[in-house]
This record gives C-alpha cells, sequence and structure tokens, in this order.
C-alpha cells in the first residue's frame, strides 16, 4: 500500500508540475500553524478555506452541471443562520447543530430549487438570485428571532483554541474538495455523475436522448452544491463568533461567482486559486495600508510619496481593485487565471493523452513527441 | 397612506423602473447581452445632477443639458471597450457589468463620500389634484415618463431605426443578411437605453437620497421588471414595472416593516410569475430553446 502510493507519487505526481504544485500547497497549508500563530492572520486563512468550500461548490453545480446558480448565498446563509438559532434556543455546540443545519438548508434548497428545474439560462440565474434575497427581508423584519441587521452575537467557536479551529476548517475543506474532485471527474471509472454533468451542460437534449434521466441528475447537482455550501456556511458563523445578515447579501452570492471565474470554471483548482488569490487582498487591505502610511513617513523624495500615497488610496478600497482585476482578467484571459498558468506549464500527450510538463519534448509514457 | 397616494407613489416608482427597464430589455432583445451596470448609470446620472447644481452652482437646465449626453457618452465608451469584447460570454459579461457597479461604488465613495444628501427640487411647490397634495416633482417625473416611453415607442414602431433594432432583435443572423448592421444598431440601441436610463436618473436626483450603493434596489426591480414581463418584451417590461412598483407601494402602505419586506414580496411576485409562466408575462420562447 505504502510503496503503491510512493509509487504514485514517484510516477504520477513528480513529473506534473500543476500536482507538484496543489502538493506543496496542502502541505504549506498543514505547516502554517506551526510557524505562525498570529490568530487575525490564521483567521484569514480559516476564512479563505471555507470559502473554497463555497466557490468550489458553485463551480460543481455552476461550471460543471451549467445551471447557474446566482443564489448560492441561500445555501451559505440559511445553514449559518440555522446552527447560530439552534445554538440560541437550545444551547447546543457547534458539532450537533453544524450537521443539522447542513441537513436542513440542503433539503430547503433543493425544494427551493425544484421550479428551477424549469428554467435555463438568464431565467435561472434571475430566480435563484431573488431567493437569498426574499430571505434576507424576512431575516431583518423578524428581528426578535433573528436580531435583524446586528443578527446573533457569541456563538461559540468549533474548538478550543485557534490553532485547533485552523485544523477543522482545512480538514474539512480537504475532505469536500476531494469528493467534489472527485464527483466531477469525467473520467472516473466509478462515479458516473461527472461524465453525466458535463453532458447536461454541453447539451441537455442530446443527453436526455441517450437516456439520462436529466432532471434527477440536476436535482443531484443541486444538492451536491447546496450540501457543501451548507457546510461552509454552517461553520462560517462559528469561526466568526457572530452571523449577520450580510450571509445572505448578494455580495456573498457574487464572491463565489467572481472567485470561480477568476481562478478559472469547470475546474477544482479554479475556485482554490481564486479564493486564496483575492481573499488574502481585500482581508489584508489594511495592513498593506499601514505599510504604505510608514513608507510615506519614511520617504523624502516626493514623486516618490506622491506614489505611495496613491498606492495608499487603493488600499483603502480593496473593492475597487477587487473590481478592476476581475475586469481586467476576464478581458485578457477569459478562461481565468489558474488555467491560464496550468496551460502555460503543462502539454497534454496527443498520443496517450497523459499530462506532460510544457518543457518537455516527448512525452513521458509514450515517446511521442510533443512539439 | 389614502389610495389615491398609493396611485401617484405607485405611478411614480413605476414610471421610474419602466424608463429603467425599457432600455435593459432594449439590450437583452438586441445584443441578448444581460448589462447589469444600467442601474449604475442611474446613480451615475443622479450624481452629476447634484455635481452640477450644488458644487458648481449650475442651473437646473444646464446641468441636464450636460449630464444626459454625458451620461450617454461614457454608457457607450464602456459598452465598446468592455462589454462588446466579451459579449460571446454571458457569465463573463454579468461579472464585468457587476465589476463596473462595484468601480462605480467606490469611485463615488471616494468623490462625494458617504452620503452627500439630495439635489433641490426642479419644480418647488405642490398642487392639489382629486383633494391631495401632491409635490410638482412628481408631476414632472411623470409628464418626463410619459413622453420618454412615448418617445421610445415610436422611435421603434415608425422610424427606419426602430425597424432595424426591432429587425436585430427578431433575428440577428437573418437581419445581418438583410445588409442591416448588427454591431452598429446594438451600439446605438445601448445609446438610447443609456439616455433613458439617464434621464430617470435626472428626474429622480431630488426624491431618492443619493447614497454610492444606490444601485442596489433598481439594480434587482430592473431585472424583476424584465423576468415579469418577459425578457426582451418592451410592453412587457413597461407593464411590469408598474406592476412592480405598484406591489412596492402598497406592501410598504399596508404591511407594518413593509420597508424591509417590499423586497421580498416583489421577488415572490417574479418567483411565482416564473413558475406558472416561465418566459414571463409578455415573453415568447423559441421553440429550440424548449425543454
Amino acid at each position: 500500500m505504502v510503496r503503491r502510493l510512493l509509487k504514485d507519487f514517484r510516477w504520477g505526481v513528480l513529473p506534473v508540475p500543476g500536482r507538484v504544485i496543489a502538493i506543496i500547497f496542502f502541505v504549506a497549508l498543514f505547516v502554517i500553524p506551526l510557524i505562525m500563530d498570529h490568530p487575525y492572520y490564521l483567521r484569514m486563512f480559516m476564512y479563505a478555506n471555507l470559502f473554497v468550500i463555497f466557490a468550489v461548490s458553485w463551480d460543481l453545480l455552476s461550471g460543471y452541471t451549467g445551471q447557474v446558480n446566482f443564489g448560492h448565498a441561500l445555501f451559505f446563509g440559511v445553514a449559518g443562520y440555522g446552527s447560530a438559532l439552534l445554538y440560541k434556543y437550545f444551547g447546543w455546540q457547534p458539532a450537533q447543530t453544524v450537521p443539522i443545519a447542513v441537513l436542513g438548508a440542503t433539503l430547503l434548497g433543493v425544494v427551493t430549487c425544484f421550479p428551477a428545474l424549469r428554467l435555463r439560462g438568464s431565467y435561472l440565474a434571475l430566480y435563484t438570485l431573488a431567493l437569498p434575497i426574499m430571505l434576507l427581508g424576512v431575516v431583518i423584519s423578524l428581528r426578535d428571532i433573528t436580531g435583524g441587521e446586528y443578527g446573533i452575537r457569541l456563538l461559540p467557536g468549533l474548538a478550543a483554541t485557534a490553532t485547533g479551529e485552523y485544523y477543522v476548517c482545512l480538514l474539512v475543506m480537504i475532505a469536500s474538495v476531494l469528493i467534489m474532485w472527485k464527483l466531477t471527474d469525467a473520467g472516473s471509472k466509478y462515479v458516473r455523475t461527472g461524465l453525466i454533468f458535463h453532458a447536461i451542460r454541453e447539451d441537455e437534449i442530446a443527453a436526455r436522448a441517450s437516456g439520462i434521466n436529466t432532471i434527477r441528475y440536476k436535482i443531484l447537482a443541486f444538492a451536491i452544491g447546496g450540501l457543501f455550501a451548507a457546510i461552509a456556511g454552517a461553520l462560517y458563523p462559528h469561526v466568526r463568533g457572530t452571523i449577520g445578515p450580510s450571509s445572505l447579501s448578494l455580495t456573498t452570492s457574487f464572491l463565489a461567482v467572481i472567485w470561480t471565474i477568476f481562478g478559472g470554471i469547470v475546474s477544482i483548482y479554479g475556485p482554490i486559486v481564486g479564493v486564496y488569490t483575492l481573499y488574502p487582498l481585500v482581508y489584508l487591505s489594511l495592513d498593506v495600508k499601514q505599510f504604505f502610511v510608514k513608507a510615506i513617513a519614511g520617504v523624502h523624495s516626493a514623486p516618490l510619496a506622491g506614489f505611495l500615497r496613491v498606492m495608499q488610496t487603493l488600499a483603502e478600497r480593496p473593492y475597487l481593485v477587487l473590481a478592476v482585476i476581475v475586469i481586467l482578467v476576464l478581458l485578457f484571459m477569459p478562461e481565468g487565471l489558474a488555467v491560464r498558468i496550468r496551460d502555460k506549464i503543462e502539454t497534454e500527450c496527443p498520443r496517450c493523452k497523459l499530462t506532460n510538463a510544457a518543457w518537455r519534448r516527448e512525452c513521458r509514457a509514450c515517446g511521442a513527441s510533443l512539439r | 397612506m389614502s389610495p389615491e397616494l398609493v396611485i401617484i407613489y405607485s405611478l411614480v416608482n413605476g414610471g421610474v423602473y419602466a424608463l429603467l427597464s425599457v432600455g435593459f430589455s432594449l439590450i437583452f432583445g438586441v445584443g441578448r447581452v444581460l448589462n447589469l451596470s444600467h442601474a449604475g448609470f442611474l446613480m451615475l446620472a443622479s450624481y452629476s445632477m447634484y455635481f452640477f447644481t450644488r458644487q458648481q452652482g449650475l442651473g437646473i437646465i444646464e446641468s441636464i443639458a450636460i449630464t444626459v449626453p454625458a451620461i450617454t457618452l461614457l454608457g457607450l465608451l464602456i459598452y465598446k471597450l468592455l462589454i462588446d469584447r466579451i459579449r460571446e460570454h454571458p457569465t463573463a459579461v454579468l461579472l464585468v457589468t457587476i465589476a463596473l457597479l462595484l468601480i462605480f461604488e467606490q469611485v463615488l465613495f471616494m468623490s462625494f463620500g458617504g452620503n452627500p444628501g439630495s439635489t433641490d427640487l426642479f419644480v418647488p411647490g405642490y398642487s392639489v389634484i382629486f383633494g391631495i397634495k401632491v409635490i410638482n416633482q412628481y408631476l414632472l417625473i411623470l409628464g418626463v415618463v410619459a413622453v420618454a416611453i412615448t418617445v421610445t415607442q415610436l422611435l421603434l414602431t415608425k422610424t427606419k431605426l426602430g425597424i432595424t433594432i426591432r429587425a436585430v432583435a427578431n433575428d440577428a443572423e437573418v437581419a445581418n443578411l438583410m445588409g442591416i448592421s448588427v454591431s452598429k444598431t446594438l451600439l446605438i440601441t445601448t445609446g438610447i437605453a443609456t439616455a433613458l436610463a439617464a434621464v430617470a436618473g435626472v428626474v429622480m436626483a431630488p426624491i431618492w437620497p443619493l447614497t454610492p450603493g444606490m444601485w442596489g434596489s433598481p439594480m434587482l426591480m430592473m431585472m424583476v421588471i424584465v423576468i415579469l414581463g418577459g425578457l426582451g418584451s418592451i410592453k412587457g417590461s413597461i407593464i411590469g414595472a408598474f406592476i412592480i412598483g405598484f406591489i412596492q407601494i402598497l406592501v410598504v402602505a399596508l404591511l407594518p416593516g413593509g420597508g424591509y419586506l417590499n423586497l421580498t414580496f416583489v421577488l415572490l411576485a417574479m418567483v411565482i410569475v416564473l413558475i406558472v409562466r416561465p418566459e414571463g408575462l409578455f415573453g415568447t420562447v423559441f421553440e429550440e430553446e424548449k425543454l
């Protein structure tokens, strides 16, 4: 068993740069709390890990299956509020409230998505967009139960220490991403869903003609995407300590879309790259601003200080920078950042379809020329 | 609120939404582009009125004369430079237009702060109609809306340009074969639509409080209306706008906490229409798009 894993690692991972980067990335995530235990920065990674689950689940539903859902915050917010309300009224701990909230949110999501099965394209996008906003109005108006705009505060954490919470988030993230990766793998021998999701996206009528019950698989896609979004949503208030109406807002729904499309839609690593590039940008904007403030105080030449002042203003407006980056990426690499980088460092062998490093001359398995 | 007031308010509300969603619907019909930043031009027009009347001390007529062409030009530039290049990718268009809205919001926040206030009423005072007091600005808005919608309707039905636009909306490929330049028609349509949004923003500048986030509610309403009326249908968006305007005011007038719940009820109306009639009230389904 160990020998087989080592062999896989030697021949399946090391020759492919993308897989090496992925392994280094995940190992780094495990090591981070050992070398840095500042809770403020650990928290950034916890949020980022939860948002990775959220973005990948959106990608599974909207990217792979093509059911464009602009209201993914529905699952996220309902699970978050569910878990918080169970704590508030019954005093249960996260270990009990999170699974119940996840199941509840998934069920609610699937039920409300039944009308969505008749809709396609823009109509579907706008229908799904409406759902969390409708709920948002209800949440704010029922302020006795949900706390209105202030939300529910003082929620219990997932573990006693920040490091413990970090590892809970990390392990949940890795497990969720692995499961979703396997479920969407079109070449898998064991799970058919990946291939069928691709077929539904490409041509639903053709998929039906091939004897696939597309309705059942679309519901399944909604259920899987909703389940994982709900997992992220149920853990989020416990990491943060509070939950407010922002978890159901338009911004939350759109952030999943922005992260995924920025990194590369219809790929599991795309949303991961998207979240880990764009989320720190917003989270660390205060630190960056402080850095520029200090730099301006230390600089004496006028033009340099002017430039630094512009940078400081930009650091104060992270969403402006985010929006400009999104526009530039979509204009110049519409396939997404991660996919573009992958195409630069990897090529597919024309004969045996095996992935090779871009700088190799021949395929590593069959020896066919790659040029 | 008295019933007469509800009617006046919903007419004003619906009228402004109609100006906005007719433009949105036109762009979608002609170019299959869901241009969400359309609501941003309404906000920019309101801010531009504030800038010229309050900060530059210009008169109202001069400010309008600068604002409407300037916003239209900006809309055309953004269309040509950004949206036109990615027209083939619907999700990319949605994202870019959302990003544009965020940029508008941040830039306005940087230049005007969080809560600059409103502009002065164009026509002060009120009139008494059927025994209720209505401020003159509302009458002005109703007049402007009526004129703008009539002109657009006449333009679309009676002129050669209108026939061109409708031809492209019906079938872009065949229109292209008949010698119509689709991209040029699309540009002109975008211009008309942005001008309508700018007019809506100008007349609403004294009514709505100006905030950098004020695009949110009109954008949602605009989307709800075109879904309700049927994407791409002009008649549908006008009727949908008045239905939605009426529902919104009615909820605020009747329910306690209606200020928070009006959006919920408006969206509920949309969801019900979508479930009962997925193509909207006046929309058409093409055989090949049916499932």
